[in-house]
């Protein structure tokens, strides 16, 4: 039996080793994937282009201003004279933020009356408008704040009496400058790797059905059993190395921190391959042609990656969906990626999501041989 | 060119999709499945974000903070620790995402400095969330803060202190600020992204692989003649998708629609002919399905996922990747739907990015055009 299966194993490389194309294609797309993708993905919000119109031109307000210029988070873009350029500006796209100070701004202030600042935002892209919205009123905030110990320093010679206050410290942990990237680019990973192999598998099985050369395996010794290990094996080895390669990627172009125990990593990504080969294969036993196979790849995978958690989190989708992503093996996967990555969590913490990727492989294999069997008839 | 020809090659292909059970399913179902999963799957408002709590005072005026917390729909509070330990094992474990903890002193220091300091410690893993937490986690403590203020003030009989600066947000164009307005639109173009570039690209790959290319080149049909017919029927699909698409967005997840259908028709027909052409020239260029498929997937799918600005912003990109994203035709078409959607802006407004949609869907089909010669070799 292992005789066989290592026959196979070689005939899918000396495959592989022949064409020049195929390894082309292996290698350089994941690259290319979590190169972009890992400088596109980001929800973080910098540089807002903004819109100002400052009707009082006074000392208070050009310091408003100053603010949010040096915060980082804003980039004046326009400086209006009027109320209808920025309603271009915002209807145009090209300011998201507009600030206006109306007239009175200084002279209310000076009085210690609350002073009006209007904000307007395109909400269009929901997140970058929140995240704004928050900047706004830190900056403004914090200017408020300044301005009235100021104001007191200057009226009575000292602070006032203490207003009684709470205030919220905050602890990020892990990921302590909310780097997004170092949210991102794990996921990439699972990502890229759980795309590139369901493809392969599935068509390169069903390939073999099409072109009918899977009967002539059939007609040989070879067992259905033997046939599936021989076909995983390469892949589990290829998965293996791409992932090796584009974790390089990640620790050493991204500079992404790698805190937890490599060991961890590599027992959690053989889990993981085993249930996507298991998807993949899976896929195989349902499709007669590539096209067939393509189609239903796609219908798989996509849900996969909307449900693992990948960009939004888990948490705030339907209860519905929120079941669902019980039996994604890419939720689990990430949470384990995550976790060696930048928590530095090991498998203390980590065994419940190994146990449900060993579960769901085992269960996704074996269904898959049953299927194959049946498939051949 | 004749009629009859186009006619005979696009009624062949049409029979083609409508025979085979799995490309129909990918042309009427997808949309459905993809338009459903996202809409409801990718949600980037934050709620229910799991909090664990950690009192170590246990009085009544830190309980009644705590409370706030507990009636806030942006937080579920899931545990309740009585030590440090727990919190750190909740994190770690990612039970939650977020901590409060109260410290021992928490109403003794209030009463007697002033000030007391609420800790909110946040598994920032995933930056995005974490920032919204926090910002969540701050009006609430402001919110406490600002009543505590109020019954002190209330008590010693001062009249409140106005905060100096008071910030009038408005948002435009998504005034509730609902991801789902702004992802629910861009599902257009992914799935006309798919349903178009998918489909072709397998459709010239098909007769080279099932040798029926040979008695195609012996026809007296011409390249453009073959080109129009292969591509016309997935024309009529992807407008029938988008149509219900559009519908589903409008009527089931009730996105407001403020633009005209007409502008919206005819930038749909303009980028579905982009997505076909790039289908149609893949498939010539490569001559085997998987390779076809892949690049295809490579070359659509994904940029109209991460580099069309569909969730994440382009303007956060590094300049190299914000240059990239010029050459994805989706970017355009992105640009066009929600701004059509959510702002209701007309061809005017859009003059920029339909003519660039215009040129590139020229270049493309003069391409494609060009690209198929009626030769076995």
């Amino acid at each position: 039996m292992f005789g066989r299966i290592i026959t196979l194993v070689i005939k899918e490389f000396l495959e592989l080793r022949r064409d020049k194309w195929a390894r082309f294609r292996l290698v350089v797309p994941p690259l290319i994937q979590m190169i972009i993708f890992g400088y596109a993905a980001t929800f973080e919000v910098f540089g807002v282009s903004t819109a100002v119109l400052d009707f009082d031109h006074s000392q208070e307000s050009r310091e408003l201003i100053s603010r949010f210029t040096y915060s980082g988070r804003f980039h004046i873009v326009k400086v209006a004279q009027a109320e209808p350029e920025i309603n271009a500006a915002i209807d145009s796209g090209d300011a998201v933020v507009a600030i206006v100070i109306h007239p009175e701004f200084a002279r209310l202030l000076r009085k210690g009356q609350s002073a009006p600042v209007q904000v307007v935002v395109d909400g269009t892209n929901s997140n970058t408008a929140l995240i704004s919205l928050g900047y706004v009123g830190e900056i403004a905030a914090q200017f408020a704040q300044d301005y009235a110990t100021d104001l007191a320093q200057r009226l009575h010679g000292a602070q006032g009496p203490p207003a009684a206050q709470v205030v919220l410290e905050q602890r990020p942990w892990y990921n302590k400058d909310f780097n997004s990237r170092w949210f991102f680019v794990p996921g990439i990973i699972a990502m890229v790797i759980l795309t590139m192999l369901v493809n392969l598998l599935s068509f390169a099985v069903v390939r073999e059905r099409e072109v009918g050369t899977l009967e002539q395996i059939m007609v040989t010794p070879i067992r259905p059993l033997e046939f599936i290990l021989g076909k995983s094996i390469p892949f589990f080895l290829v998965g293996m190395a791409l992932v090796a390669l584009i974790v390089a990627v990640g620790t050493l172009w991204f500079r992404i921190p790698f805190v937890g125990n490599p060991l961890v990593l590599l027992l959690g990504t053989s889990l993981y391959l085993l249930s996507i080969l298991g998807v993949g294969l899976l896929i195989s036993t349902l499709c007669q042609t590539q096209q067939q196979a393509f189609a239903t790849n796609f219908f798989v995978v996509n849900p996969m990656v909307t449900l693992s958690g990948f960009a939004t989190p888990i948490s705030s989708m339907p209860d519905v969906l929120q079941w669902l992503t019980c039996v994604d093996p890419v939720r689990y996967y990430l949470i384990i990626i995550r976790g060696t990555f930048v928590k530095g969590v090991g498998l203390a913490e980590l065994w419940p999501q190994m146990a449900a990727l060993a579960i769901l492989g085992t269960g996704l294999l074996a269904a898959s041989i049953l299927r194959f069997r049946k498939s051949l008839d | 060119m004749r009629a009859r020809r186009v006619r005979a090659i696009a009624w062949k292909e049409f029979l083609q999709v409508w025979r085979d059970p799995r490309s129909l399913m990918i042309a009427l179902l997808m949309p459905f499945i993809q338009i459903m999963l996202l809409g409801y799957g990718v949600s980037v408002d934050i709620k229910h974000i799991p909090t664990c709590t950690f009192d170590r005072e246990d009085s009544q005026r830190s309980e009644a903070l705590l409370k706030r917390f507990q009636a806030s729909e942006y937080f579920r509070i899931v545990e309740v620790e009585s030590n440090y330990a727990g919190v750190t094992e909740a994190l770690d474990y990612g039970r939650c995402k977020l901590a409060i903890v109260l410290p021992a002193t928490f109403s003794q220091r209030l009463t007697d400095v002033g000030r007391s300091e609420v800790q909110a410690i946040l598994d920032a893993t995933d930056d995005n969330t974490a920032n919204v937490a926090l910002g969540y986690a701050q009006s609430v403590v402001a919110g406490f803060s600002a009543d505590v203020e109020l019954r002190q003030s209330a008590r010693r009989g001062s009249p409140l202190q106005n905060t100096p600066l008071a910030l009038e947000p408005r948002v435009w164009f998504n005034e509730d600020l609902n991801s789902r307005n702004f992802i629910v639109p861009g599902i257009v173009a992914m799935v006309l992204a798919l349903v178009g570039a998918q489909l072709t690209s397998l459709t010239i790959a098909r007769e080279w692989e099932r040798g029926t290319m040979e008695v195609l080149i012996s026809t007296p049909v011409t390249p453009s003649e073959l080109m129009i017919g292969k591509v016309l029927p997935y024309f009529a699909i992807g407008l029938l998708d988008a149509a219900f698409c559009i519908s589903l967005a409008v009527f089931w997840f009730e996105v407001p629609f403020r633009g005209t259908l007409a502008t919206l028709l005819f930038t749909t027909s303009l980028y579905l002919v982009v997505v076909l052409g790039i289908g149609y020239l893949i498939s010539v260029l490569i001559r085997s399905q998987i390779g076809a498929s892949a690049i295809a997937l490579l070359a659509t799918l994904l940029p109209t996922m991460l580099l069309s600005g569909y969730t994440f912003p382009i303007d956060q990109m590094p300049w190299p990747v914000q240059a990239i994203t010029y050459l994805v035709p989706s970017r355009y078409y992105v640009t066009i739907v929600k701004a059509v959607f959510l702002k209701g802006a007309g061809l005017a407004q859009l003059a920029v990015p339909i003519s660039l949609l215009a040129v590139y869907a020229a270049v493309i089909a003069f391409l494609a055009a060009r690209a198929f010669h009626k030769r076995l070799s």
